[in-house]
């Protein structure tokens, strides 16, 4: 579930209230967006990669928030780890033409 | 120059557009509807419940197609996967798929989306990331000229009284009201996900099937919502993939086993019934120990967001045991929704088509799960063929669309039957549907007995959805959200009913074993009122 917007990193570009699917997010007059309706959040991790300053943090459950705080998110580097793992920068796609999923379902 | 949809005279506080073609939905069937409606010259406006380009169930997944080349051996690709549908789905309906799809994956590397390479330097076209995917089909939507209108609910449709006219909803984020005039209207608003907390879930609540019904639309195959997949606990990766090199264990380590009576080492497919067995009786744990390094690696690098869990947990999947759930799919991964009466995706109701998860694919699959792989060729095709259609029609009914008296259509959760209650409220009614469709011990493995208890309540929760819940401004769009969960999970358990025997996902524990007389599809027309008839008896009356 959502959980952190970081004020620090935040550009206040507004794109995770646009892109949201679940329509989580609220702009602000002056400030970064805040977590509006945090219940809707279906945990899909897409508010991360269209961040074009990994300033967003989902946590991994789904049914409610774990109250990470932003110090352990930066600690551990977890800002931005989704996005890295896709190869997806700064909010553009990326990646995808390294996908090795073809090998999976040969295995499989 | 592409067309664009012209904003006509309207109140200052609505929203007014026309066009020839309006697509409502967001993920993949939804953008082929646009762009196949759009390059047939028809003005065409999407709009969507979240964005074009993350709403849905593929845009956060990594999805397979079901990517069959032309040739000799289509047909028997075709024939072999028929086998294993419970003699439910139509070889026909599924060539086309596998052709139209095959030609759009095409188009896809036309267009420039970045494929990976095989080790020959081909293209491999059979599987589809889902964030790129979504993005890159926002583009090809916007560059056909495609009017796009995010976060704007359709909350029902129009009919003046001899086709559907459009679909009237509200802008969530500016709290507008909308209505878009349209000659033809495409369904892809998916499927219903019962508010299970999956990847997709938030807006796939099924209200296509009630805009269709109240518009005299059937629906197919609403007993098929026996579909789960595993997930690590709490988490809303319904990814199955992984568990395919995974051993399952109990509480006390003891380890679950498969029908052979060795250790379960694949938790996928089949599979699924021996882990939903040991999870009724208690928690359940996997290790995906059956991965070699090689294969991890390529887990890791090719699914990345089913290890999003695991890293942010800190848990290593291939060493430590984890806690798993077996999450329910509803008709998202199951196979129900509204029922095609034609090629070009037709409902049935002029004006009126269906593409992707939204309608019925047991012409597809049957009373088994397409999986990933079968939706998304679906989709592909399903939606290229519903734009079509669609731009068809507005281009056959011309001026003729717009000279009736122009009908709103939408009843339960919006204009109740009788007096507004308060006390009725989306949450609590969305809850009670839940515990009804979702426990594997009422859905995964059914009874006779539990489906009548299970329908019971879920006709009481009915009246009340239909009598009393109202909405005003945007919590409409909850109240309508939790009327179409009902409505599905009403259906899907007087459809369960009705198939008195087991057939692919539908476990009925009372009834094992197919019935040779139940080898046809159950078509359930009407919203309150409602009945179920066999599939040839639906062809009959069709042709009448």
């Amino acid at each position: 579930m959502i959980e952190i917007v970081s004020a620090t990193r935040c550009v206040e570009c507004d794109i995770c209230v646009k892109v949201c699917p679940a329509n989580v997010f609220d702009a602000t007059k002056d400030g970064a967006p805040v977590i509006a309706r945090q219940e809707d959040c279906q945990t899909c991790f897409l508010c991360e990669i269209y961040c074009p300053t990994d300033a967003l943090y989902v946590a991994e459950t789904a049914e409610g928030p774990t109250g990470i705080s932003e110090a352990e998110v930066e600690a551990r580097h977890l800002f931005g780890g989704y996005a890295r793992a896709l190869g997806w920068k700064r909010g553009k796609a990326g990646g995808s033409q390294f996908d090795p999923t073809h090998r999976i379902r040969v295995a499989q | 120059m592409p067309k664009t949809a012209t904003a006509a005279r309207s109140a200052p506080e609505r929203l007014h557009l026309t066009a020839d073609v309006l697509v409502l939905g967001g993920g993949p069937s939804a953008a082929w509807a646009a762009v196949a409606a759009a390059e047939s010259g028809a003005t065409v406006v999407l709009a969507d419940k979240g964005y074009l380009g993350t709403s849905g169930a593929t845009a956060p997944s990594n999805t397979g197609t079901w990517c069959v080349p032309p040739g000799d051996n289509r047909h028997a690709v075709v024939e072999r996967r028929w086998q294993r549908t419970g003699e439910l789905a139509d070889q026909r309906w599924m060539l086309r798929c596998v052709d139209t799809a095959y030609r759009n994956l095409l188009q896809l590397s036309e267009w420039g989306y970045p494929f990976p390479s095989e080790d020959d330097g081909r293209l491999y076209i059979a599987n589809l990331r889902g964030p790129d995917y979504m993005r890159f089909m926002r583009r090809r939507v916007l560059l056909a000229g495609v009017t796009v209108l995010d976060h704007h609910p359709a909350l029902e449709l129009l009919s003046d009284g001899d086709a559907i006219v459009g679909a009237a909803g509200i802008g969530r984020q500016i709290e507008r009201d909308w209505r878009v005039d349209a000659k033809a209207v495409v369904l892809a608003t998916g499927g219903c996900a019962f508010r299970e907390r999956i990847l997709g879930s938030t807006g796939l609540t099924g209200d296509g099937y009630l805009m269709a019904a109240e518009a005299g639309a059937s629906l197919s195959g609403m007993e098929f919502t026996g579909k789960y997949t595993l997930a690590p606990h709490g988490s809303s990766l319904n990814k199955g993939l992984p568990f395919r090199w995974a051993s399952f264990h109990r509480e006390d380590g003891s380890a679950i086993l498969g029908p052979t009576g060795e250790p379960l080492r694949n938790g996928i497919g089949e599979r699924e019934e021996e882990v939903a067995r040991a999870l009724i009786e208690g928690p359940v744990y996997a290790r995906l120990d059956q991965a070699e390094p090689a294969l991890q690696g390529w887990l890791r690098q090719g699914q990345p967001n089913c290890f999003v869990p695991y890293d942010r947990a800190g848990i290593d999947p291939f060493a430590d045991l984890f806690r798993v759930s077996l999450r329910a799919e509803g008709t998202v991964r199951g196979t129900g929704g509204i029922d095609i009466v034609s090629d070009d995706c037709g409902t049935g109701v002029p004006g009126l088509y269906v593409a992707g998860d939204a309608a019925s694919r047991e012409i597809m699959t049957g009373a088994v799960s397409g999986g990933g792989a079968v939706n998304s060729s679906w989709a592909l095709a399903s939606g290229w063929w519903a734009g079509k259609g669609a731009s068809t029609h507005a281009r056959r009914r011309g001026g003729k669309a717009f000279r009736n008296e122009v009908r709103p259509l939408g009843q339960a959760g919006l204009r109740p039957a009788a007096s507004p209650r308060a006390d009725i409220a989306a949450r609590e009614i969305i809850e009670t549907v839940r515990a009804e469709v979702v426990p594997l011990d009422k859905n995964f493995f059914r009874s006779g007995a539990g489906l009548e208890k299970s329908g019971e309540r879920l006709e009481s929760v009915w009246r009340d959805v239909r009598d009393h819940l109202q909405g005003e401004g945007v919590e409409r769009i909850r109240t309508r959200e939790a009327a179409s969960i009902a409505a599905a999970g009403r259906w899907s358990v007087a459809a369960a009913l009705h198939r008195s025997e087991s057939r692919g996902m539908h476990r009925r524990t009372d009834l094992p074993g197919k019935s040779p007389t139940l080898a046809h599809r159950l078509v359930l027309t009407g919203v309150d009122d409602f009945r179920i008839s066999g599939a040839p008896e639906r062809l009959a009356e069709l042709a009448s």
